[in-house]
């Protein structure tokens, strides 16, 4: 009895390590792809001269080009996929469903209709007019979603949580759909929104994002422990002295906030938030205090490298990365879902 | 042993006659085009064998197959999602999700934006786009035999990858082609005639009551793997019969009338929560399925002024009444 500590201390020590190794080698990959994200793009600015450019305060076409378009666009690739990737998973222990993404609580679909709204009543055609609509939606439709499929006591608050997002999604989409059915000229407007796209028109958006994307990230880690309790089931995560409600409410929030300033910004990914867990699921297990730092630094590399490949692929023109990200992740899932056991489904 | 015994339970089947008598007087409604071309009473008199030659027409060639494809895409879109609900054990687990839909829609695109209609019309390029997909799906899944939850999370991951060379599509689409586009991957029952509605009453015809008669082993399904291989099941291999008659039943509802929203996440809880039993009743859910799709389409080309797409009143129709059944409940 006394000996037992020993092994178990020498067990946990080099799986800290690994782990540990894991995220400092993803945080310098990360590093690299930004720095990349900054030397790369459709001006004519080469790598070593955008560094230059950042850091000397010069001005100029070709320093605007660095900062107010490479720049911005970079931070916004590494927000957007911790945001989405870490909404991702919270979503999924909420709704106890493996499938969800955050499209699930109506999150996508309440940006939509908010800004073909805007778009198409207010007739806010200009994008810092029509963003934060985006975020409204967002927030709108995640707490409808959370009024209806929650309950006190309820124990089968997931699956409500779940069908009540569905529900919201199907109705909001298709009010999008009428508008967008509807007014052909709003279509066009819409059409360059709906496609998740880095290159924004205007990098303030950009800036205004970013502190609640910090923000969400900072609660979201925080909640990784009460996580895994909840994770284990209402009652037990009760009984273990977790406050699941306030977990779940607290979750909710992180989701509406992470998702609504992405989407405001970049417009609606879908890929990041339902795969990114999952692939680093398989390799971390299902403890939060892991899953949740791994997406932050593992999902933003995803979406930087399909940004840059959008955006050097095309002759002329760039693919947006909502398009990217699935089309160099998908495969990625599905040889992934071949080979190894996923969530369980 | 010359007897065949079936359980029926009396809600079932109490729930399941209302369903039918909301069919048939959806279908009746939907004959009338309206009061500026016909009466009701000349409806029913031309049903009746004693109309003029015109409305003999509008009835026959025009209403009717919108009517009957409502019922026939309504039917299959209801029973694959509780198929699909069924063997995924979960209550998001709908076609959509799995990416046969969204492979029908990607060849429809091709059709409509890459190659013209006059090359490939749009119902052919969802077709082969269906089929590609789930043949896809099936070979990429195989590794060693075919698990199904192995095959449904490469779906998910295929729909990823087709919903995003789908939004390339449009999006590199010139203007119009774009939103010919747009409005096919709504759904609609507009101008459907009797080339719709022949196959898919055939198909219905065909692969429901071959659905149906493996209801049993797909409750069995639900109660989970170790039960169902308890009871005798052979549970991979009915797993795949299922699935297969599943994705046919979707790509019929989709090459007809276009991935209409909702309708077969909606209708299978809805059936359950009607009948109050554990598992998705699958004849129920066929029947409400099309219970939904004809209200909506009554409600689309009737109620509303302007000719609003069928898709569009699902959603709203099926996700409101959805959500006010789920915030009701009580358990």
């Amino acid at each position: 009895m006394i000996g037992m500590p020993e092994p178990a201390v020498r067990a946990v020590r080099p799986r800290v390590r690994r782990h540990a190794v894991v995220l400092g080698a993803g945080l310098i990959a990360l590093l690299a792809a930004a720095v990349l994200s900054v030397g790369i793009g459709s001006g004519d600015v080469g790598l070593g001269a955008a560094w230059h450019l950042m850091f000397s305060g010069q001005s100029g076409y070709d320093a605007a080009v660095v900062h107010s378009m490479r720049l911005p666009r970079t931070v916004l690739a590494v927000a957007a996929g911790a945001a989405l990737a870490a909404s991702g998973v919270l979503m999924q222990t909420l709704t106890r469903n493996p499938l969800a993404d955050p499209g699930v609580f109506g999150v996508n679909a309440g940006a939509s209709a908010l800004v073909v709204m805007a778009i198409s009543l207010f007739g806010l055609t200009g994008f810092t007019g029509y963003v934060w609509f985006g975020f409204l939606g967002a927030a709108l439709a995640s707490a409808v979603t959370f009024a209806l499929g929650t309950r006190s006591g309820a124990s089968s608050t997931p699956m409500r949580l779940a069908l009540a997002g569905a529900a919201v999604s199907a109705a909001l989409t298709a009010f999008t759909n009428a508008f967008v059915y509807f007014d052909t000229a709003s279509f066009a407007q819409y059409r360059s929104w709906i496609v998740g796209s880095l290159a924004v028109p205007n990098a303030t958006v950009v800036w205004q994002a970013v502190p609640f994307v910090a923000v969400g990230l900072i609660v979201a880690l925080m909640l990784a422990a009460p996580l895994n309790a909840l994770a284990l089931g209402e009652d037990t995560g009760t009984a273990l002295g977790s406050r699941t409600g306030r977990t779940r409410l607290l979750g909710v929030a992180v989701v509406v906030v992470l998702c609504g300033a992405t989407t405001a910004a970049a417009g609606p990914i879908a890929f990041v938030g339902l795969a990114v867990p999952h692939l680093v699921r398989a390799f971390t297990g299902p403890d939060h205090r892991l899953l949740l730092p791994y997406c932050t630094v593992f999902a933003p590399l995803l979406v930087l490298l399909a940004d840059i490949v959008g955006r050097v692929v095309l002759p002329n023109g760039e693919i947006q990365v909502a398009i990217m990200t699935a089309l160099l992740g998908g495969p990625v899932f599905v040889l992934i879902a071949r080979r190894k056991r996923l969530a369980e489904l | 042993m010359g007897q065949l015994s079936v359980r029926v339970a009396p809600r079932g089947a109490v729930v399941g006659g209302v369903l039918l008598l909301l069919m048939a007087g959806l279908w009746l409604i939907a004959l009338w085009p309206g009061s500026d071309v016909m009466t009701p009473g000349a409806v029913l008199s031309t049903l009746g064998g004693h109309g003029s030659i015109s409305d003999e027409a509008v009835v026959y060639s025009w209403q009717m197959p919108r009517a009957v494809t409502a019922i026939g895409v309504g039917m299959a879109l209801g029973s694959a999602g509780a198929i699909f609900q069924g063997i995924s054990r979960n209550p998001l687990g709908s076609p959509e999700i799995v990416g046969f839909t969204t492979g029908a829609a990607t060849g429809a695109l091709l059709s409509l934006t890459v190659l013209g209609t006059a090359a490939l019309p749009t119902w052919l390029g969802a077709l082969i786009g269906a089929a590609a997909c789930a043949a896809l799906i099936y070979l990429v899944a195989f590794n060693h035999g075919i698990r199904t939850g192995r095959l449904i999370l490469v779906g998910i991951g295929c729909n990823a990858i087709l919903l995003a060379v789908n939004s390339l599509l449009i999006s590199r689409a010139d203007f119009y082609d774009a939103k010919s586009a747009a409005n096919w991957l709504i759904g609609s029952l507009d101008g459907r005639g009797w080339n719709h509605a022949i196959p898919v009453a055939i198909a219905v015809a065909v692969l429901l009551p071959l659905a149906l008669g493996r209801a049993p082993a797909l409750r069995m399904l639900e109660m989970g793997d170790e039960h169902a291989r308890g009871l005798g099941l052979r549970v991979e291999g009915e797993r795949l019969v299922l699935l297969v008659l599943g994705v046919a039943l979707v790509s019929t509802a989709v090459t007809a009338a276009g991935p209409i929203a909702f309708v077969s996440l909606a209708a299978p809880h809805l059936a359950k929560l009607l009948t109050r039993s554990g598992t998705r009743p699958l004849l129920l859910s066929a029947l409400m399925g099309s219970v939904l799709l004809q209200a909506a389409d009554v409600a689309a080309s009737r109620v509303t002024e302007h000719l609003l797409p069928v898709g569009v009143v699902t959603g709203l129709l099926g996700g409101c009444y959805l959500a006010w059944l789920v915030s009701r409940r009580a358990r």
